[in-house]
């Protein structure tokens, strides 16, 4: 940035007299005689605070969340401590709060998320960057987009009428046939449940996973396709061990960003998971998360206990979140920023 | 394979051999697979919400407020309102400061200060929904005593923020320098520079930014639960309960009722319109904007 002392105070300086001491003294503070040539400089800096403000306006609001989901959960943390998250039992009638079924929940249903989203991603990345021609691939990048577009309500909704009584028709039994040894998939096939809740979020993260899988992909230089397919590799060995080789830390930094989104995600999960606060084997049986939780019980709590209680579910979701998040964000930097060509580490 | 070429003494393209063909063969199948996979649902859902939602859309649905349980008929106007009522408030508080804060990191933050807005700003970007509500609900409802379009308004303005700012500055910083100092030699001040020059050569990268912060925030049902909550009546009022779109489709969804699901389906018709009218208005931007430079 140019400070436009830099281009001023010569010419103006030139002119006055040395010798004359407080003329010196003024001269010294460089940018001084600008400050009056420029009737500006006050606009310049009212402008410039009312920026800097805006900008402190972010920090306070994270400063906010911190402040009011501490100083909600207090009550419930002073209450049960740390045992809140160790605890299943979910009591609202004796007071008795416990988190464990909604930790629970939120990272089974994420991980069957993300079990299922990781290869469609890596899948449609690949596809989009290295296989397809061009004209394809803006229609193909533009529908994923448009995947990320639509509100969770409308996933939910469909997933209600749509996904559920296939799971329950079509692919549960199928899976409790030839799965049911494994005990994840035991019990009536109700298409509510835990299965249900993982299919969805994996369908909502996967444009996310793809689309920073993309974007760390692209960021792999063009010499090391070339190279790799100069020494006789096929196009999948060159993919292999020219692009998703060096590009790893940040296709690792893409699904953890997935696994943020779908610790966070609510209403969709909320629609499908059934809301039990009970911890099952089988992925048939319903569930609950910590997102869901809060959506279904806030506006109901009756007790500052119990409304303590879920704030403090609250702070730890957006504790979760925050570290997974920072965390995914310094993976895609490393490959995006730095250099990709560490790939012999 | 050295040793095939330095046997011969001169270069020859030694056969593929099957196994690594194959393998070929399947990845690049398995890639198409995952795109077809991908796409079915996208696919099913625009279809579902056309096939359904077209049945149950009228003239009724766009001007009436919803009737009581076993009643056929009403619509969700007030919804519809109440969506726009909420955008609004969001969008006063939340486009200026987002953009404010955009124009600081870019021409006046590149500093440690800066480097910390920066880094909450993307913090900013991945608090759950959810919870963004709980803060809405403990600094507005708790203050006003009810729940009101002002409080789901700002729910909606500090998730549209970080958005707004990362993607204003990433535009600001695409403007050459040479720009902004071609103004300074003019005598142009900096303010004025920054806001008739600088932004305004970036308007359509910020105006896509905003649009994308825009269509994200539109179908968010979770931060209004309990701070927006829901009106099955018209409400004009910033302070007072009011329905949204993405609440009622919500609420509908989750009933027993099968006329509820009906409209439960045209609501959600009508908010992915605007969504998708919103992210394609963005991408005509883009193509032609100079967006280009950024992605």
């Amino acid at each position: 940035m140019m400070a436009d002392p830099a281009f001023g105070a010569p010419r103006l300086d030139a002119p006055q007299p040395l010798a004359e001491p407080q003329l010196v003294a003024k001269a010294e503070a460089k940018s001084e005689p600008l400050i009056k040539a420029g009737s500006s400089h006050v606009a310049d800096e009212v402008f410039r605070y009312a920026m800097l403000a805006c900008g402190l306006c972010v920090l306070a609001l994270v400063g906010i969340i911190i402040y009011e989901l501490a100083k909600g959960s207090r009550l419930s943390w002073h209450a049960f401590g740390l045992s809140f998250f160790f605890r299943s039992e979910w009591d609202p009638v004796n007071e008795q709060f416990g988190a464990l079924p909604f930790v629970y929940g939120t990272v089974v249903s994420s991980l069957l998320a993300l079990l299922l989203a990781v290869p469609l991603a890596l899948g449609v990345a690949i596809f989009i960057t290295e296989m397809c021609p061009r004209r394809v691939k803006t229609v193909l990048a533009f529908s994923t987009e448009l995947l990320a577009a639509i509100p969770s309500v409308i996933y939910g909704l469909w997933a209600i009428f749509v996904l559920v009584p296939l799971l329950r028709r079509f692919v549960q039994p199928w899976l409790a046939r030839y799965l049911g040894w494994t005990g994840l998939f035991e019990g009536p096939p109700y298409g509510i449940g835990m299965l249900a809740a993982g299919v969805i979020l994996a369908i909502m993260i996967v444009p996310i996973i793809s689309s920073i899988t993309r974007e760390v992909m692209t960021a792999v230089p063009q010499q090391q396709r070339e190279a790799v397919l100069a020494l006789g590799a096929t196009r999948w060995e060159m993919i292999r061990t020219g692009v998703l080789r060096n590009a790893r830390a940040g296709i690792l930094g893409g699904v953890i960003l997935g696994l943020g989104r779908a610790l966070g995600e609510t209403m969709a999960v909320t629609m499908v998971i059934g809301n039990r606060p009970e911890i099952a084997r089988s992925l048939f049986a319903p569930g609950y998360t910590m997102a869901s939780v809060i959506a279904n019980e806030f506006s109901e709590a009756t007790t500052d206990t119990y409304l303590s209680a879920l704030v403090e579910v609250g702070l730890a979701l957006f504790l979760v979140t925050i570290i997974v998040n920072i965390l995914a964000q310094v993976l895609v930097w490393s490959v995006t920023r730095g250099m990709p060509a560490r790939s012999n580490a | 394979m050295p040793e095939d070429t330095a046997a011969s003494g001169t270069f020859t393209t030694a056969p593929v051999s099957l196994y690594r063909r194959t393998v070929n063969l399947l990845m690049t199948s398995a890639a198409a697979l995952a795109v077809v996979l991908v796409l079915l649902p996208l696919g099913a859902i625009f279809a579902y919400l056309v096939y359904k939602g077209i049945g149950a859309l009228n003239w009724d649905f766009l001007t009436q407020t919803p009737k009581p349980v076993g009643e056929i008929g009403g619509g969700m106007a007030n919804a519809i309102a109440g969506t726009g009522l909420i955008l609004l408030i969001a969008s006063s508080m939340g486009v200026p400061i987002g953009i404010g804060a955009g124009i600081y990191l870019a021409e006046y933050g590149r500093n440690r200060l800066g480097d910390l807005v920066r880094f909450t700003a993307d913090v900013l970007n991945g608090v759950p929904s959810i919870v963004v509500g709980i803060v809405a609900y403990a600094i507005v409802v708790l203050t006003q005593g009810h729940f009101s379009a002002l409080a789901g308004g700002v729910a909606l303005a500090i998730m549209m923020i970080p958005t707004i700012t990362r993607a204003t500055e990433e535009m600001l910083l695409l403007v050459p320098n040479a720009v902004r100092e071609a103004a300074y030699g003019l005598g142009v001040s900096r303010w004025r520079t920054t806001l008739s020059i600088t932004l305004r050569t970036a308007t359509s990268g910020v105006i896509t930014g905003v649009m994308l912060a825009f269509a994200r925030v539109a179908g968010e049902t979770a931060p209004l639960l309990f701070t927006a909550f829901g009106n099955q009546y018209w409400n004009w009022k910033v302070n007072q309960p009011t329905a949204a779109l993405s609440l009622q489709v919500f609420t509908y969804a989750i009933s027993p009722f099968d006329e509820w699901h009906r409209h439960a389906w045209a609501g959600a018709l009508i908010l992915i319109i605007l969504i998708v009218i919103a992210v394609s208005a963005v991408r005509i931007a883009a193509s032609r904007g100079m967006l280009k430079g950024a992605s």
